[in-house]
């Protein structure tokens, strides 16, 4: 079997959460830069190792939020006050605590369905299929391995010398993902 | 019997430190092991024979539920024995009963996510599934009791030629935001918290058609370090905005009677209370299926006694809150001197439904202090029948508060006295096969304990000296 042209990167599993992060630590003191880890369970601190940035998922949930509250209150106001008032015993037609209830409720739908949506985007699901999946030690991702995918796209990748790299790093096994 | 070993027994073995709680976790468990636990009862275990009778009973009741709802529309809501004064019955009683249920779900996967409790980590899947399903439940009642449910659409602000506008001061129509909202947030706090295991699921799955079907609803999880990031980030974050929706959700359901000027229901104290009656009622639900569920499927090392005594303290307080409201109405009506509220006081206790009144007193108030004692509230053989109890004292419950205080109002002239038909029954009794149903289905085909969370949990669990 004649192997590949070109590969999606080098994926390096490693025995517990503290040897990935170690490892997380070397590979990017060694200077590479597109480095993906895939866990069981969210891994505190890891993302830091990884040089992620912190998500703006909290400014577009707020942002949704405030859009929410906004939209609720205007409907009901310009349903009584603009398009069908109607005088109840010379009420106030904007009589708006009374419009509080439903405003809230939407404040939180609106906030909550695009915060879902935004955070699938974000991460660039649904995706049902992706190169990783044909790796066959990738399925420990879901159930208790603690994998290092490094990108050929990295500058610094190089075939053999990033593996004899991650093989020095105690990892359990290093395996090629194809395209 | 699963949970025998771990009962009283076990304590006297070894002292244990009264300072710290039990593990939540028990045995010897890896990361590995406690993923297989969950996925096997999806993926390979056979159905427990236990099931499929609990499904042949569901089944059933599901067709009554069926014939019930078309009977209604062939005839209208007088099939079930509702008129003026009490045109609000079963219908609006099943419905609060059922929302009530739900929102036990919300308080384990949100306000206790917040305040760390990781005792919720094993029970929050199956609560929330609780939740939606409940919730799919009472919504039922107030369509089929609006008459003509295909125009339910009215309820809702769409453009339509008539120009006209749902009314949005009415606290019936803030309702069918409330509930809405409830129900789809729920709904996406639920399936958004199972993505990473049906992402087991489909890594585990060797038949073709479960790794396609888990696989197109894992949606291509991968675990990724950044979309972990954004997964806890926005799992928090609902959390958060889950905890005042499930308070507004039965507050609003109050509103329904405390806006209104019925003795008996315009009431301050009502939000607080319903709140507290609906986590009350919602505790005693989990319970009603923990406890089978961790018997059957013999998962007592997850679901532990000391989540079941947690439960039983929780239902403990809640209770409490519960009676406080009791209190409170009966000492509201002498203070005010008003003599309709008197009156309403009087004719609930000792009135023609005295008995609903007692069985409330019996099962909410007197059977919830035997939660006081510790070993009640550790042994699931006395637990189950006190949640069966409460569930129908909650039942009860709001029964008093809509029937009993409609049956006699203002005006003796209209007073009148109600009886529930054999369609209320069936319509009632279908619906706890639709959520049974509902329940069991989901129990079958996706992992109902959080996976994920487990492995999370499970480092901290063992780093504690046991």
């Amino acid at each position: 079997m004649s192997e590949p042209e070109t590969i999606y990167g080098l994926l390096a599993e490693f025995g517990s959460c503290e040897a990935l992060v170690a490892a997380v630590r070397r590979v990017r003191a060694e200077g590479y830069r597109d480095v993906q880890a895939y866990t069981p369970y969210p891994v505190e601190g890891l993302d830091e190792e990884l040089g992620l940035r912190p998500t703006r998922l909290p400014w577009i949930v707020f942002a949704a939020g405030c859009l929410g509250a906004a939209g609720g209150f205007l409907m009901q106001w310009f349903a009584y006050v603009v398009h069908w008032p109607i005088d109840v015993g010379g009420r106030p037609h904007n009589s708006w605590p009374a419009f509080i209830p439903i405003t809230f409720e939407l404040t939180i739908l609106t906030a909550a369905i695009v915060g879902f949506v935004a955070m699938l985007a974000a991460n660039g699901l649904p995706r049902l299929h992706h190169p990783l999946f044909g790796a066959g030690a990738f399925a420990r991702a879901s159930r208790d391995g603690f994998l290092l995918c490094i990108r050929s796209d990295d500058p610094k990748f190089d075939r053999q010398a990033t593996r004899q790299f991650l093989v020095g790093l105690a990892a359990n096994e290093v395996t090629e993902v194809s395209q | 019997m699963a949970w025998d070993a771990q009962n009283g027994p076990a304590e006297t073995e070894t002292p244990r430190d009264p300072l710290r709680p039990d593990p939540v976790l028990l045995g010897k468990h890896t990361l590995g092991s406690v993923t297989d636990r969950i996925d096997r009862l999806v993926l390979t275990e056979p159905t427990p024979r236990s099931w499929w009778g609990a499904f042949a009973v569901a089944f059933i009741l599901v067709n009554v539920f069926l014939l019930a709802a078309t009977w209604l529309l062939v005839r209208g809501v007088g099939i079930w024995g509702i008129n003026i004064p009490v045109a609000w019955a079963w219908a609006i009683v099943n419905f609060v009963w059922w929302i009530g249920i739900g929102h036990a779900g919300t308080l384990i996967s949100a306000i206790l996510l917040l305040l760390h409790q990781d005792w919720r980590t094993s029970i929050n899947r199956f609560a929330e599934a609780m939740t939606i399903f409940a919730v799919a439940c009472a919504g039922m009642f107030p369509l089929l009791h609006l008459g003509r449910p295909w125009f339910f659409y009215w309820l809702l602000p769409y453009p339509n030629t008539m120009g006209l506008w749902p009314q949005f001061r009415s606290a019936l129509v803030w309702d069918v935001f409330a509930v809405t909202t409830y129900l789809t947030v729920s709904l996406v706090f639920w399936y958004m918290g199972m993505i990473p295991d049906l992402a087991s699921l489909r890594d585990r799955a060797t038949n073709r058609l479960a790794q396609i079907v888990y696989g197109g609803l894992a949606l291509g999880w991968r675990g990724e370090a950044s979309h972990w990031q954004r997964y806890e980030t926005l799992y928090w974050i609902l959390a958060a905005l889950a905890t005042p929706l499930v308070v507004s959700v039965h507050t609003v359901v109050s509103f329904d009677f405390a806006i209104t000027l019925l003795p008996g229901w315009h009431s301050t104290i009502f939000p607080p209370y319903f709140v507290a009656g609906a986590i009350f009622s919602g505790f005693a639900m989990v319970l009603t299926l923990a406890i089978p569920i961790r018997a059957v499927y013999g998962l007592s090392d997850l679901i532990t006694v000391r989540h079941l005594e947690n439960m039983g303290k929780l239902m403990l307080v809640t209770g409490l809150v519960v009676d406080y409201g009791y209190l409170m109405e009966a000492f509201m009506a002498w203070y005010s001197q008003n003599e309709f509220e008197q009156f309403s006081q009087l004719n609930r206790m000792l009135g023609p439904y005295w008995w609903v009144f007692a069985q409330v007193v019996f099962c909410n108030v007197l059977v919830p202090q035997l939660l006081w004692i510790r070993r009640v509230r550790r042994n699931p053989w006395l637990l189950f029948p006190i949640a069966l109890l409460v569930n129908l004292g909650m039942w009860l419950e709001r029964y008093m508060i809509i029937v009993v205080s409609l049956h006699r109002d203002f005006l003796p002239s209209s007073w009148g006295l109600y009886r529930g038909t054999i369609w209320d029954w069936a319509t009632y009794l279908g619906t706890l096969g639709v959520f049974l149903f509902l329940f069991l289905l989901f129990l079958r085909f996706l992992p109902i304990i959080a996976a994920f969370e487990m492995r999370k949990l499970l480092p901290e669990v063992q780093e504690e000296p046991q």
